[in-house]
């Protein structure tokens, strides 16, 4: 291994959080960010190769290193390691909508899903997976939604555009088109309320 | 509860074959009133809604809406959830769909929309949803297998806890503070006058005589706190008129005063 890449270990063995390339950079100024993700791959391949318990997985736009998940349940059982609580459904589907319709007000994740949103909203922007991204020009000026970093960390994504697309879904999504929302949702709502 | 079970009296003739008015309303759900199910189960009426018509293996793009709005109002009768505004809002446009679909029309009316659309429409969406959701939720059990070297998830910023006092509580405390204040104190001025005219004169003095001199030498022998002042602000005067510069070689060195070589000495 090239000193880049024990640096580049030492830094995310030491970190508790992902580290993007360019975070990595600043370790070594005249280390290119090319050299970097060499590195990187580097560090990944030889962790493979030697069938390390520990890897180096991408996620929310920055690197880390993990323990493999087949010893899951071994740290768990040894409890040297505790699991997350999982998400209530709610939160699931709240999560769901903002991800996909973001940004998004309340009025149309309680439209989507029924019911009331105050709470589920409060509970997820308390634990950093959404965050208020702007307001809506539409009456009242309502917030709007979107998801964070930490919301992609807690899925193990990269970016947002690892989630399924809607065409690889089962059931077709009528499509969301911000151009013309006003005359489809009007001609809907005159239909059920007619 | 107020909502009361249609009976069914008009003509509804895409339904009619599936109506079973005497059966119980749904397997699923039982018909023992006493079996109150969690809240929880159902994550809304949308939810419960796609439960029913899964029990029932009913098409989605045709919805016997009269025995599903039944269906429904049972189930959030036996749910407990009457007091659930969501709920009854999902009841509310059932029965008014159900209305609808019982409204006498003709074979041949081109014009005709099914009043259905829209409920497919949100079950349709709300179906994507769910499968999302499993998307998602297999991602997170795959992340959280995944350990980092001493991750821990941020704790929740909690908002503090609602204020609740009494008003004893309330004119105890202030009783408290204002203890608490101390009693005014009161201090003595006492004129010490600078005599900056008089400093400057002697300045003056030095200045003409000499072309450099110490601060100390500015000061003149056995200077009092008073005399220090009165130089000290003589000297910035003097400086800020152009007749001399202030300089210190170093930092914390004695102040070193030079005439001004534009200003020579009168």
């Amino acid at each position: 291994m090239n000193p880049l890449t024990q640096l580049i270990e030492a830094a995310l063995f030491s970190a508790a959080r992902p580290l993007t390339v360019e975070e990595l950079q600043t370790l070594e100024p005249d280390a290119s960010l090319s050299d970097v993700r060499q590195s990187l791959d580097q560090l990944r391949e030889r962790y493979d190769f030697n069938q390390h318990g520990i890897e180096v997985v991408e996620l929310a736009g920055g690197f880390q290193i993990v323990s493999r998940a087949h010893f899951a349940a071994a740290l768990e059982r040894a409890q040297f390691t505790v699991r997350t609580p999982k998400l209530t459904g709610a939160a699931m589907e709240t999560l769901a909508v903002i991800a996909y319709r973001q940004p998004v007000g309340r009025a149309e994740i309680e439209e989507i899903r029924g019911v009331n949103a105050a709470g589920v909203l409060r509970t997820l922007q308390e634990r950093d997976l959404i965050e208020v991204v702007g307001r809506s020009d539409e009456l009242g000026r309502p917030l709007l939604y979107g998801t964070t970093n930490l919301f992609l960390e807690l899925l193990g994504l990269r970016e947002l555009a690892e989630l399924p697309r809607a065409e690889e879904l089962t059931i077709a999504l009528h499509p969301h088109v911000p151009e013309e929302p006003a005359e489809g949702e009007a001609a809907a709502y005159v239909e059920s309320e007619s | 509860m107020i909502l009361t079970r249609f009976t069914e009296t008009g003509p509804e003739p895409d339904h009619r074959l599936h109506l079973n008015q005497s059966g119980p309303p749904s397997t699923a759900l039982g018909g023992d009133p006493g079996f109150v199910v969690q809240l929880d189960a159902y994550s809304g009426p949308l939810d419960l809604l796609m439960h029913l018509l899964r029990e029932e293996q009913i098409d989605i793009a045709d919805i016997p809406i009269a025995r599903i709005a039944d269906q429904f109002l049972g189930a959030i009768h036996q749910l407990g959830l009457n007091q659930a505004a969501d709920y009854l809002d999902m009841a509310g446009r059932l029965l008014r769909l159900k209305a609808q679909m019982l409204l006498p029309r003709r074979l041949d009316d081109d014009t005709w929309e099914d009043p259905r659309h829209e409920l497919v429409r949100r079950l349709l969406e709300y179906q994507q949803i769910r499968e999302i959701v499993t998307w998602m939720e297999r991602a997170v059990e795959r992340r959280a297998s995944q350990y980092a070297r001493g991750y821990l998830p941020p704790p929740p910023v909690l908002p503090p806890p609602p204020l609740t006092l009494d008003l004893i509580e309330m004119l105890s405390a202030v009783e408290r503070v204002i203890a608490a204040i101390p009693s005014p104190m009161f201090h003595r001025v006492v004129p010490r006058p600078l005599d900056v005219e008089g400093a400057t004169v002697r300045l003056e003095a030095l200045l003409a005589e000499k072309e450099e001199f110490g601060w100390l030498e500015a000061l003149g022998p056995r200077p009092t706190i008073t005399d220090v002042l009165s130089t000290f602000i003589a000297l910035l005067e003097l400086a800020r008129r152009g007749r001399l510069n202030l300089v210190q070689p170093v930092p914390f060195a004695p102040m070193v005063i030079r005439r001004e070589s534009t200003h020579p000495a009168d």
